[in-house]
């Protein structure tokens, strides 16, 4: 019962994957089939943007497992990543035993201090707990070296001790998902635990039925031609290329200003829906509108 | 290896063989990685060319440089055509005297070269690996005494992350766990307080060819910062290409740290051209992270051979990005010397601290400089 859904190929994932809108390619659907039937966790690098992050929420709902987040940051320490005691409530249960004379038995007293209602499970505790799930490490490059260290202990065997409780083993290994976007070398280590893919941006073929996925509303015509011009964009060497988020990004704004296709006046006027830098924009502004809407 | 036992005998060869073609191509593909593509492998389809593909694609890579040389192996090995196995960077012709042999004590003196490399600096990459530590005798022993005194200090900043200490504010965990263990009396309040952490340190060095009497020494200096914060400082040399040498720099020896350096870096002694070289660095490492914040230290005589436009919209940029810019010329210890490269020119504007770096006090004072900024 635990599983239902569990594709047999990476096909069936894929199409699975596409019944929920999310279009993978057919290295991304591999991807996410061996880390599926291997154990493995899912390291996923790339531009932002490109969908990293809603695959976690797509595999989530193609496998029906639960989903736990964790956003790293520079800092994020292991309390904030697996759990940490309820002090508080702690002190209140002490003080009620004492106010009740059940205080008498010492040794009983603090047991009942380390009882699990007293535990506030972060993110990859809850994952484990509730396996099967899917754990989403989110920007893992954000955090340092030393919570790399430390996940890659977590990772490898799926348990969590916790001294004055005992061990947690997940029955099922999580799905984990690490995303990076590159802004630190991760270490080879933790690298060599997952499998490793790319996730470039989308052809245009597949940013089109992206685009007609995620935004119905949106014309045909329309969705074209901001996928066309996109990938223009992509071309320009930008301080930062455009990625499907910002296409859909440009889509809407578009739409939502009575759009049916992308004229060049509208498209200068909504630059700032995809373009995230002034210079970027400056530089698009100077070219000749054809460059930009044309293909 | 459960499933990677189902997969036949010359399918695992085939991948053994292909894994070998990916080492010589310079994919670090090991052993347990190959492993995983067995067992990759294992749960697809093993007649399918795009599973193999994959598989191995997804076991064997460790990031986006792998990829091309991933895809050009996997097209030779499994087309049939056997690569030609790439000539391994030792056997490299040296194709200049600097190139002296490992074996330290046999080097040829540097500074006499000087002007000749100068001269033959060029647009094209010089393709070729020197032994840094190819100095004479003497002049190696003297920079080695006088490095390992060195002892740079990094530079702070205010840190969010609060960590116990005798005063500041209240920290509500550790006072009630103390509570707990006295029988729930708080009798002490124990606190937090923020504490200043080392901010980030990127040295870009310019290993060019008109930089090359300086190359050895400005290496030798980002060693030992490396070594004071090997977390917090990362290195990059610049001169055609950008090359990431922080790994080789955090081996211990200087001497082999700096041979580590050597190897990798494959343009050295060749042209300049910092503005590209600036743009890749904060295309691909400044903007997303590294720069942000940090102390970047640029040393280069700011010989530009390409346009001193690029230059000057890269340098902005990049003081946009960083907490402070310090630029180190060598040259700037000389009697009467004036910025007047187009290079330096364009770079000035954007820079915080100008220093020099032709000596061992002008190293001192440079690590003073960057602790201060």
């Amino acid at each position: 019962m635990s599983e239902p859904t569990v594709p047999g190929s990476p096909d069936q994932l894929a199409a699975a994957l596409e019944a929920t809108g999310y279009l993978p390619d057919e290295g991304l659907a591999t991807a996410a089939y061996l880390a599926l039937v291997m154990h493995r966790p899912l390291f996923l690098e790339g531009e932002a943007g490109v969908g990293k992050t809603a695959l976690a929420h797509a595999l989530a709902q193609v496998t029906g497992r639960p989903i736990y987040r964790l956003q790293c940051y520079e800092g994020l320490e292991a309390s904030q990543a697996l759990y940490d005691w309820d002090f508080g409530r702690q002190l209140l249960h002490l003080r009620a035993a004492e106010a009740a004379h059940a205080a008498d038995d010492p040794e009983r007293l603090e047991a009942s201090l380390y009882d699990r209602r007293f535990l506030l499970a972060r993110p990859l505790l809850q994952a484990l707990e509730d396996s099967p799930s899917v754990l989403l490490i989110d920007e893992v490059d954000r955090a340092d070296d030393e919570f790399e260290a430390f996940l890659l202990e977590v990772l490898s065997d799926f348990t969590i001790s916790i001294p004055e409780l005992g061990t947690v083993r997940a029955q099922t290994p999580p799905l984990v998902v690490l995303t990076s976007n590159r802004t630190r070398e991760v270490h080879d280590a933790l690298k060599r635990r997952c499998l490793y893919h790319w996730l470039a941006h989308p052809d245009f073929d597949r940013e089109v039925a992206i685009l007609r996925r995620r935004l119905p509303e949106v014309t045909d015509q329309l969705a074209r031609e901001v996928a066309r011009a996109t990938a223009n964009l992509r071309t320009l060497d930008l301080l930062k290329p455009p990625g499907i988020a910002e296409a859909m990004d440009w889509a809407t704004a578009l739409h939502t200003l009575g759009a049916r296709d992308l004229d060049p006046d509208l498209a200068a006027r909504t630059l700032g829906a995809v373009l995230k830098y002034r210079e970027d924009t400056e530089r698009v502004r100077s070219l000749a509108p054809e460059a930009l809407v044309g293909g | 290896m459960a499933d990677g036992a189902v997969v036949e005998r010359d399918v695992v060869d085939t991948v053994l063989g292909f894994a070998r073609t990916l080492r010589h191509a310079g994919v670090g593909a090991s052993p347990d990685r190959v492993e995983a593509m067995l067992a990759a492998l294992g749960r697809l389809d093993v007649l399918d060319p795009s599973a193999v593909y994959w598989a191995g694609r997804l076991t064997l890579c460790s990031g986006p440089d792998d990829l091309d040389r991933y895809d050009t192996a996997f097209a030779a090995w499994f087309s049939g055509r056997r690569p030609r196995p790439a000539p391994a960077p030792a056997q490299a012709t040296p194709r200049l005297a600097a190139s002296a042999p490992l074996d330290p004590g046999t080097g040829e003196g540097d500074d006499s070269d000087a002007p000749d490399l100068a001269a033959r600096a060029s647009g094209d990459e010089v393709l070729r690996h020197r032994d840094v530590a190819g100095l004479t005798d003497a002049e190696r022993e003297h920079l080695r005494r006088l490095f390992a005194l060195l002892v740079p200090a990094a530079p702070m900043r205010p840190a969010r992350r609060r960590r116990p200490s005798a005063h500041g504010s209240v920290h509500p965990a550790r006072t009630v766990r103390r509570a707990l263990r006295d029988g729930g009396e708080i009798s002490r309040l124990l606190h937090r307080r923020a504490r200043p952490r080392p901010r980030r340190v990127v040295l870009l060095i310019d290993v060019s060819g008109s930089m090359t009497p300086y190359a050895d020494a400005l290496l030798r200096f980002a060693h030992a910062v490396v070594r004071a914060r090997p977390v917090s400082t990362e290195v990059f040399t610049i001169g055609t290409r950008l090359t990431r040498v922080t790994r080789e720099l955090r081996l211990r020896d200087p001497d082999r740290a700096l041979a580590a350096g050597g190897q990798a870096i494959p343009d050295w002694s060749g042209g300049t051209r910092l503005g590209e070289v600036l743009k890749a660095f904060l295309d691909r490492w400044g903007q997303r992270g590294t720069a942000r914040g940090a102390v970047v230290v640029v040393c280069s005589d700011g010989w530009e051979r390409g346009g001193a436009e690029l230059l000057a919209e890269q340098m902005a940029r990049l003081r946009r990005l960083a907490h402070a810019v310090v630029w180190v010329n060598p040259h700037k210890g000389r009697v009467g010397y004036e910025p007047l490269t187009g290079g330096m020119q364009a770079a000035l504007p954007s820079v915080d601290h100008f220093v020099a770096g032709h000596s061992m006090a002008a190293f001192e004072e440079l690590t003073g400089v960057i602790s201060r900024a």
